[in-house]
């Protein structure tokens, strides 16, 4: 399995669209003020938005948008999206860390955001047979 | 909260059945930039061996974070939410969930532990077609941190 590093671009209206379409419509995603009154830099992204990209990195390692058996996330860390025409960046990075008999190939994956990692214990089972 | 281990074991009434639209699953998809035809295109999907668009991986998000909503709400918790962070999620899936799928979620209370002044609650959500065919099982862990 090829797991070249996939970058995901993160901008305020992406969090708007996504909390349309995921029915999440907490304010810290989409108000500066509301964020900032409990103690974050500013609005950040849904922890779910961040999973959803990474899944989509793990369905682009496996060649197939059907193929994930198995996925998990720990949120250690807020992906702050600045109010600007560039927003922020998302790097995913994975790692094989088993094959097994029946087909099954496990990831253990790395994301950041500016240099921080944003998940840990960060893990997919993907199926590979064919 | 409190981490009162008489909770662990809860189990919830069945939500009402989640109709998964077409239309709903290509704005979902559309929403988190998957353009895989699959997502969008039915004879995409039938080409691989499903009866209609399939969902991204983290799609039953949208049913199970809803479902969560009767632990949140729950007197018995007391959970304060305007201190909670979501903690870690996963999903175990049966198969991927499809535009036609009728869901219902089973929510139970599997864990409570506390380190640092904080609770940490997880829920599982099993989630199952009308006719009992299991889907997926959504684990959710929330952070309810302590007071300052």
């Amino acid at each position: 399995m090829e797991l070249s590093t996939q970058t995901f671009r993160v901008t305020r209206a992406d969090l708007i669209r996504y909390a349309g379409a995921s029915g999440d419509f907490n304010t810290i995603h989409w108000s500066d003020r509301l964020a900032t009154k409990v103690g974050l830099p500013g609005v950040i992204a849904h922890g779910m938005f961040t999973m959803a990209l990474v899944g989509r990195a793990v369905t682009t390692w496996a060649g197939a948008p059907d193929a994930v058996v198995d996925y998990g996330v720990r949120f250690t860390r807020p992906v702050v999206v600045p109010d600007d025409d560039s927003g922020t960046e998302i790097v995913v990075t994975a790692v094989v860390r088993e094959v097994t008999e029946d087909g099954l190939t496990r990831l253990d994956i790395t994301a950041t955001c500016q240099g921080d990692k944003v998940l840990s214990m960060a893990r997919a089972t993907v199926r590979t047979a064919g | 909260m409190s981490l009162d281990q008489s909770f662990v074991g809860r189990t919830y009434p069945p939500t009402a059945p989640y109709q998964v639209g077409r239309e709903k699953i290509r704005e979902f998809a559309r929403a988190i930039g998957a353009t895989d035809a699959a997502y969008h295109d039915p004879e995409a999907a039938r080409a691989l061996g499903h009866p209609d668009v399939v969902a991204p991986p983290t799609f039953p998000i949208v049913l199970t974070m809803a479902a969560n909503q009767q632990m949140i709400e729950d007197p018995d918790l007391a959970i304060d939410y305007t201190r909670v962070v979501h903690g870690d999620q996963r999903f175990a899936y049966t198969r991927p969930v499809v535009a036609g799928d009728e869901l219902v979620c089973v929510n139970a209370i599997e864990e409570i532990t506390g380190r640092g002044g904080h609770v940490f609650v997880t829920s599982r959500t099993e989630v199952t077609t009308t006719a009992g065919e299991p889907v997926v099982t959504a684990w959710m862990k929330l952070v309810v941190r302590g007071e300052a």
